[in-house]
């Protein structure tokens, strides 16, 4: 028999469905695709066992991905097949294996983030030229990402709010496709060889060089078995207590829960599709209600809002060159970061929590904005991107996108929040467990102390420290920071910040945008200060000019019309128009500043023939940032409370 | 290289100035005979006008075009504002400023200077050249002058008569400074009086947050002498009834900011009050001034803080405040206006905040961390507020859903009696 290079129209295919995430039988539309008609299909994943030892994966990552393997193999077991583990690259090995297995279809799931799309469309190239047909399908987000993009003219979303809205006008989710069977797998086979364990089967985790001497078992045990019967655990859990909001954060919440999915959904064990749908008729169920509200899928929209921010911006988990980033002067501190990351802080709050993200690889979301904080803008002022560093050794959860996402979102980076405040060290740990029962489990030497000192053992009398048989400052490190001095701080520095954010010159080349208020510090270090006349001073009031926008495309009759202002300084500023321009209602008092900031300029509305001077009190900040190199202004921009006006 | 700066779209740029339309007119002839435009044909008007557009890097660039345009790179006007950004590669992700260029610039431009800032990062060598630049100002007349730590407050490792002295160049050779921001430095007692006797005339903002060097009669006697004085930063530790009465004495002008910062060094530690009489002779001094204070408290150290009446505008509790401070708040704060509450116990503020939607009239902000209130009594506040209330930032989990409200309806209603669309704020479930 002779077998033609890509000849399958006689003949039936032999396929390669290759694994990265989507590591699951269910709903899994590309490997169906593989299976289809075709006469054999084999399994692959990618190791790369030099890249292990070297890789910046914690050992409970890797161990996580290992017993996802293992239950893949297994459960292919099940259907006379097998998963083919593959010592290598892909682009090294792909050509190898398309020649000596006859290969001439290859599926594979839809990659969205950069890095992994750069890499598809190299091993693409690479399989068309072997004259192999490449299959993608899209599994591991609820939603086409482009598609979302796209309905926002091109740019993804930079607010939650604003995804949700572009979420509710599309068509829901696909429902999730069959589980691969014996049905489904028809005659196809896979041919397995007799040294198949030795050649292709899942590596240890010694023979990855880890030391597992001592490493306790695993409080996450992975693999798609372990999350299917989570998400029925998950969901008779909400049918039980019939309730569907956010459950209030507890001193139980922190531990890790057998109800919990976020590392499943990581590793595409578990099907987001099949969450969202579940989720949905549990809700019909019990609630009777037809239709479930957005914030039913909380969680998974979290997801999918980080990986439609990240699909088109390779440097999204970086500062330099990002450009939804803010840019903030952080402090590098290596020895700080590692005391961070050590769980040497000395505050027992932020300590026990580093260390239960070291010893399981899991920490609740509350407690990540606590450790998250106190490491950016709460105390320690050091970068974010060295956060999500030590998140991604450490967290089995740690998706690139959603990482990064998260911590520009909690270091006030990016995704601009309004709201401005830092968790204290102290406070948070204390109202979420009075006890303190977290931080013993999780920090023994503290366990003498009394509910009352265990957040703040350094106030605890000399009598109670000896008591508790832990000296402060001998057996437990005295905090490493004055919480009060450092968010006062970091207030300032944020402040400072955003201020100059929207002091930025903007838009258009005849005039500048300034929105600048109550900046409580006017006078120095403002760029372009100068240019003003220094008239307000002695009234408090300042005059500027607003010229028409000549270029905008309506300038004619009775429509809106852009109008640039050149606002300086705080409280009322008077804006004269120096052109003649109709007008009876400007849209940038307080009422409308929400409206102001979703249009693209100022709009003024023109109506009948008067010239006047109009006092308008701003308020609210422009949506300034810089985007691409140009500065332009984000869908939503204000100053987060605490950092405008006045303060 | 044929990029039309000028007169791309004719009509729309001419307004810029008097002579552009005949500009344009010779540009575009020489463009069409021999597809050369002369640049040098540009009046120094309009190029000062680009520059002051251009970013320093590209005016550098442009400034090696020709001699004409080295000339307008040098023109005064655009050396007025400088910020010197101090950065160490060891300890800061930003580049720094060009050590030639601070040279070229106390060289050729210091006497330009009148709007000076330093950004310095969290290591001492760039506080030392920070100090290092300015005692080298000596022909300058600075009109403001900011010192900002961008990470930790680097000026404080400096040694103090280093600091001073350099600042004191400033003080003695500017005579009309009008804003001084000198947060976080170890400026002292004498170098204040340095400060007053030249430039008392002309002061008309300081902002010195954490100063630990300076004493209550220090900043006394700047608050007596400099009666332009409008703004003014300093810790409550610096606050005194003299100084209040100082600032509202009949020859000093309406205050317009003072900010306070009430930061505990140590817990369980007292604080002094301050009369009601000392805040009344201000507010009636000075109508419209705002009151800005930051607290960062433990709970138990409000004692002397919300007993009587004070004219506080923007408050922020930057860490934990009881239950019962807020309830004080809401007495004692008519001219109320910002509230930002970071962190509260575990139950709900429900009648405080009515009470303050009820007694301050003029709250038109408000910020809510990790509280508690259940969403009837928050749409009763909003209520009650209405179309005043211009930022609401509320934390999602901060509303308790009540047999009333759940959470898909509160931004109904809330939105309803805002006559806008609002949301709570959310934080990622990651």
């Amino acid at each position: 028999m002779f077998f033609l290079k890509g000849d399958s129209v006689n003949m039936a295919p032999n396929s390669i469905h290759w694994f990265r995430k989507g590591l699951r039988l269910h709903d899994n539309p590309a490997l169906q695709e593989a299976v289809r008609g075709a006469d054999t299909v084999r399994c692959v994943y990618f190791l790369d066992p030099w890249f292990a030892g070297s890789s910046n994966l914690g050992v409970h990552r890797w161990r996580f991905l290992l017993q996802c393997l293992d239950d893949l193999d297994s459960n292919l077991r099940k259907l006379n097949s097998r998963l083919f583990v593959i010592r290598g690259q892909p682009a090294n090995v792909f050509p190898r294996l398309f020649k000596e297995w006859k290969i001439s279809r290859l599926t594979f799931e839809y990659d969205s983030e950069p890095f992994g799309k750069e890499r598809d469309a190299a091993i693409k190239k690479l399989a068309m030229e072997a004259g192999v047909e490449v299959i993608v399908k899209i599994s591991h987000t609820l939603y086409n990402l482009d598609k979302i993009t796209e309905l926002n003219g091109g740019q993804p979303p930079l607010t939650y709010k604003r995804f949700q809205t572009l979420i509710s006008r599309m068509d829901p989710p696909e429902m999730p496709v069959e589980t691969l069977s014996n049905t489904i797998m028809g005659c196809c086979v896979t041919p397995v060889s007799e040294d198949h364990g030795d050649k292709y089967g899942v590596p240890s985790l010694e023979e990855l060089g880890f030391d597992i001497e001592g490493l306790p078992s695993a409080v996450w045990p992975g693999g798609e078995t372990e999350a299917l019967t989570r998400i029925e655990r998950h969901l008779e859990r909400k049918a039980w207590v019939a309730n569907f909001e956010r459950p209030r954060m507890n001193a139980n919440s922190l531990l890790a829960s057998p109800t919990g999915l976020s590392p499943y959904l990581r590793f595409g064990c578990l099907s987001c599709r099949l969450f969202y749908f579940k989720l949905t008729d549990l809700y019909r169920k019990v609630k009777k209600n037809n239709t479930p509200p957005l914030s039913l899928y909380g969680q998974l929209l979290w997801r999918e809002f980080f990986y439609t921010a990240a699909t088109t911006n390779p440097r999204f988990d970086k500062m330099e060159g990002n450009p939804i980033c803010v840019r903030i002067p952080w402090d590098k501190n290596p020895e700080a970061l590692a005391k961070w990351a050590e769980a040497k802080t000395g505050f027992p709050w932020i300590d026990a929590i580093m260390t239960q993200l070291r010893q399981e690889g899991w920490i609740h979301h509350l407690a990540r904005h606590a450790v998250a904080c106190f490491l950016t803008r709460g105390d320690l002022w050091i970068s974010w991107e060295e956060g999500m560093k030590v998140f991604e050794e450490l967290l089995l959860d740690a998706d690139w996108s959603v990482n990064a996402g998260s911590w520009m979102w909690l270091s006030c980076s990016s995704f601009f929040q309004q709201f401005f405040h830092c968790y204290c060290p102290v406070g948070f740990g204390r109202r979420t467990d009075p006890n303190g029962d977290f931080i013993r489990r999780y920090l023994p030497i503290l366990r003498g102390f009394p509910a009352k000192y265990i957040y703040d053992p350094w106030n605890a009398p000399d009598s109670v420290q000896a008591a508790a048989k832990c000296i402060i400052g001998v057996h437990y490190p005295k905090p490493m920071v004055n919480h009060a001095e450092a968010s006062r701080l970091n207030i300032e520095r944020m402040k400072q910040i955003y201020q100059q954010l929207s002091r930025y010159r903007g838009l258009g080349k005849n005039f500048t945008i300034f929105f600048c208020h109550a900046v409580f510090f006017p006078l120095a270090c403002f760029p372009g200060y100068h240019h003003m006349p220094d008239t307000g001073h002695s009234s408090g009031l300042y005059r500027c000019n607003v010229s028409h926008d000549m270029a905008g495309p309506q300038h004619s009759g009775n429509r809106h019309r852009n109008v640039y202002c050149m606002l300086h300084e705080y409280h009322t500023v008077n804006i004269t128009y120096s052109l003649y321009i109709p007008i009876y209602n400007i849209l940038c008092g307080v009422q409308q500043a929400t409206c102001c900031t979703q249009e693209e300029v100022l709009q003024v509305r023109g109506s009948e023939s008067r010239n006047e001077i109009l006092t308008v009190k701003m308020t609210l900040s422009p949506p300034l940032t810089s985007y691409n190199g140009k500065l332009q202004r984000s869908r939503r921009f204000m100053l987060p409370v605490g950092t405008s006006r006045v303060w | 290289m044929h990029r039309r700066v000028v007169g791309q779209k004719g009509g729309d740029d001419a307004e810029e100035g008097p002579g552009a339309p005949e500009l344009c007119k010779r540009l575009r002839q020489d463009d069409s005979e021999d597809g050369a435009v002369d640049w040098r044909l540009l009046p120094e008007e309009i190029l000062l006008q680009i520059f002051q557009y251009l970013p320093l890097l590209d005016r550098a660039f442009a400034s090696q075009v020709c001699r004409g345009w080295n000339q307008t790179f040098h023109t005064p006007e655009l050396w007025r504002c400088f910020e010197f950004e101090l950065n160490q590669p060891a300890s800061s992700y930003l580049k720094a400023t060009h050590p030639d260029l601070i040279k070229q610039i106390i060289k050729r431009h210091s006497n330009h200077l009148q709007y000076v800032s330093f950004k310095v990062d969290s290591s001492t060598e760039s506080a030392e050249a920070a100090c290092d630049i300015l005692s080298q100002l000596v022909n300058c007349s600075l009109k403001t002058l900011g010192l900002i730590s961008t990470a930790r407050p680097s000026f404080m490792e400096l040694p103090k008569s280093h600091f001073i002295s350099a600042l004191t160049v400033v003080f003695v050779n500017s005579k009309s400074l009008s804003s001084l921001k000198i947060d976080d430095t170890p400026v002292d007692d004498p170098s204040l009086k340095v400060l007053v006797a030249n430039n008392s005339d002309t002061l008309k903002l300081l902002k010195m947050s954490s100063c630990p060097h300076v004493s209550p009669a220090g900043i006394l006697c700047v608050a007596d002498q400099c009666h332009g004085l409008r703004e003014l930063a300093l810790n409550y530790h610096l606050l005194s009834d003299e100084l209040l009465l100082a600032l509202s004495s009949e020859r000093h002008v309406h205050l317009e900011h003072l900010r306070i910062d009430v930061v505990s060094e140590n817990p369980g530690q007292q604080f002094h009050s301050i009369k009601k009489s000392s805040w009344d002779a201000m507010v009636r001094h000075s109508p419209k001034f705002n009151l800005v204070m930051y607290f960062f408290l433990y709970e138990n150290e409000f004692g002397p803080f919300f007993g009587d009446e004070v004219p506080v505008t923007h408050l922020y509790f930057g860490r934990s405040v009881s239950k019962e401070v807020l309830g004080r708040v809401g007495l004692t704060c008519p001219r109320l206006v910002e509230l930002v509450v970071c962190a509260n116990g575990l139950r709900p503020l429900d009648e405080e905040l009515i009470r303050i939607a009820e007694r301050c009239r003029q709250l038109s902000a408000i910020g809510l961390g990790e509280c508690e209130v259940s969403c009837s009594a928050f749409v009763e506040f909003v209520k009650m507020c209405g179309g005043r209330l211009t930022q609401l930032s509320i934390m999602e989990e901060v509303l308790v859903p009540d047999s009333k409200y759940g959470p898909d309806d509160i931004h109904w209603e809330v939105s309803k009696h805002l006559g806008r669309v609002w949301f709570p704020d959310m934080m990622p479930t990651w």
